[in-house]
């Protein structure tokens, strides 16, 4: 018996690249002639079997180094923009690194690092390479303070729940995220744009949101996915009425029904589904039926994935979860019985479930504990709110208070902030425990987001 | 609007909001029966600070809750400037 053959980035990319391409808002580079083409001055070779950083300023850049490494590094670790540089040598260490890819050979002449290698556009002509072997990639989880966690994934845990969809009906799609392609949310895009024989126009942090939707139109992107906190910046800016994409995805938060709802009338002719999936727990479940929460008889196995809710959190095993935590000190990824533990805490209503929060980001109410997305999404259900944050507050009464922040829509008379306010609490209190009603709601002109698209929530 | 008068809007604002049947508000009056419980009490100062800038329960370290209306003003009445 021969063994299991390995396919890679470019064994996907073997035919029908005619007409595709890659691009951000500098460049377009065409996947057709790709494999006879290199981003690494065709110094792939030195490569074969390191483990490599991919450090790059651009995603552009990253995605075609990824496009040639696949297959062929022992492992990569991607890192998302907004890695503090100061966790870059314990991440290092912990994953063994000895090469780098970068854009930037200088900063990394003294460093000790056995090979370095420069990523540069446009691309050369170079011979095309044969898979050697199953690349480990390695992804850092977001959201965490200190050091972030490196996850191992392989390509076919990656790619598990692209390949079990199947093609999309129709035109090949035209990708985009307004995530980074470094980060779990990003790559599940970029690898369907390479997996699905569609393009893929890439985000661009320093581009305003009205510059980058115009240049979505003109390239004429049809499939599109980013967080809720992404999707409503996009309600907010106005910008949403010249776009009018098949398809809108959401995952990364939780899709409550006011942002679902505020999509399908933006996008009256698009679908809109949210997905649920994280960087350790792979990619779950996709919802498509319009509503916040997912059905419960997800619950169980469905198509290989299998969920169970345990104290109250989403546990998950499939073959699309990491297979990892990787360096000395690493935590174990699964329990005993192979399932990842998303700390996605979730309720059972009629026979739907429902994310109320994180479990690490419950805020403790005169010693009740209280998620603030459950206040949120109650918040948020008002048609003149377009965001909005709860938190809590010191209280010398009763140690803590539950305060919210709101956004209004646009043009929102500011005569009607009171009114607004009591109809938000009235909202509240008809819906949620006393001590889960904001003491103060605040209006203001916006909110904090993540670089990895999430709402900042720096007290939690 | 003067201190007494934002403290005694903000009590019948959330006593408004809470459903609570407040009884004529005196300077007598104690704490205790304008049926506040204590997460009402929480939101009032809450609301006054952010109104007034200053939370007088927490600058004063000996500071001794209320025990009257009375008592409640004049505790914003007389914070330091």
């Amino acid at each position: 018996m021969s063994p299991r053959e390995i396919f890679a980035l470019r064994d996907h990319l073997g035919a029908e690249l005619t007409g595709r391409t890659l691009s951000d808002a500098q460049d377009v580079v065409s996947l057709t002639d790709i494999l006879s083409q290199t981003v690494l001055a065709g110094r792939l070779g030195e490569l074969s079997g390191r483990a490599v950083l991919l450090k790059l300023s651009d995603q552009l850049r990253s995605g075609l180094a990824m496009i040639e490494l696949d297959g062929i590094a022992r492992r990569m670790l991607l890192c998302p923009p907004d890695l503090n540089p100061a966790h870059l040598d314990a991440l290092m260490a912990d994953a063994g690194i000895d090469a780098v890819v970068t854009d930037e050979p200088d900063r990394w002449a003294e460093t000790g690092v056995p090979l370095v290698v420069t990523a540069q556009l446009p691309l050369q002509a170079t011979a095309p390479a044969r898979t050697e072997c199953a690349t480990e990639w390695l992804m850092l989880t977001s959201g965490t303070s200190g050091v972030p966690k490196i996850v191992g994934h392989t390509l076919e845990a990656l790619t598990g729940a692209i390949v079990a969809e199947g093609p999309a009906r129709g035109p090949a799609p035209i990708w985009a995220t307004f995530y980074d392609i470094r980060r779990y949310g990003g790559l599940q895009i970029f690898l369907r744009a390479v997996l699905s024989g569609g393009s893929m126009v890439l985000s661009d942090p320093h581009e305003a949101l009205g510059d980058h939707v115009t240049r979505l139109n003109a390239r004429g992107v049809s499939h599109i996915s980013g967080t809720p906190s992404h999707w409503r910046k996009l309600l907010m800016s106005g910008s949403a009425a010249q776009f009018a994409p098949r398809y809108v995805r959401l995952s990364g938060e939780i899709a409550d029904q006011a942002v679902l709802d505020g999509l399908k009338a933006a996008f009256p002719n698009s679908s809109v589904g949210h997905a649920y999936a994280s960087t350790e727990a792979g990619v779950g479940f996709a919802v498509n039926d319009g509503l916040e929460g997912f059905p419960a008889d997800y619950l169980g196995n469905r198509n290989g994935v299998e969920m169970k809710v345990v104290d109250g959190s989403l546990r998950i095993r499939s073959t699309r979860t990491a297979h990892a935590y990787i360096g000395r000190d690493a935590a174990a990824l699964t329990d005993a019985d192979g399932y990842v533990d998303s700390g996605d805490i979730v309720e059972l209503r009629g026979d739907r479930y429902y994310f109320v929060g994180r479990r690490g980001g419950i805020i403790n109410i005169g010693g009740l504990k209280v998620h603030p997305e459950e206040i949120e999404a109650v918040i948020n259900r008002h048609p003149d709110v377009r965001m909005s944050r709860a938190k809590s507050r010191k209280s010398p009464i009763t140690g803590g208070i539950v305060v919210a922040d709101a956004i209004l829509a646009d043009g929102t008379d500011t005569a009607r902030a009171k009114e607004i306010r009591d109809q938000i609490l009235d909202q509240c209190r008809a819906q949620l425990a006393s001590h889960k009603v904001p003491a103060v709601i605040r209006f203001v002109e916006a909110l904090d987001v993540t670089p990895a698209g999430k709402l900042a929530r720096t007290d939690a | 609007m003067s201190v007494r008068s934002k403290v005694i809007e903000a009590i019948q604002q959330i006593a408004k909001e809470q459903h609570v049947a407040l009884p004529a508000l005196s300077d007598d009056l104690s704490l205790h029966e304008t049926g506040f419980d204590s997460l009402a009490f929480a939101i009032l100062v809450a609301r006054l600070e952010d109104e007034t800038g200053v939370d007088p329960f927490t600058i004063s370290e000996d500071a001794a809750f209320p025990a009257t209306v009375g008592d409640f003003v004049r505790a914003y009445e007389n914070v330091p400037a």
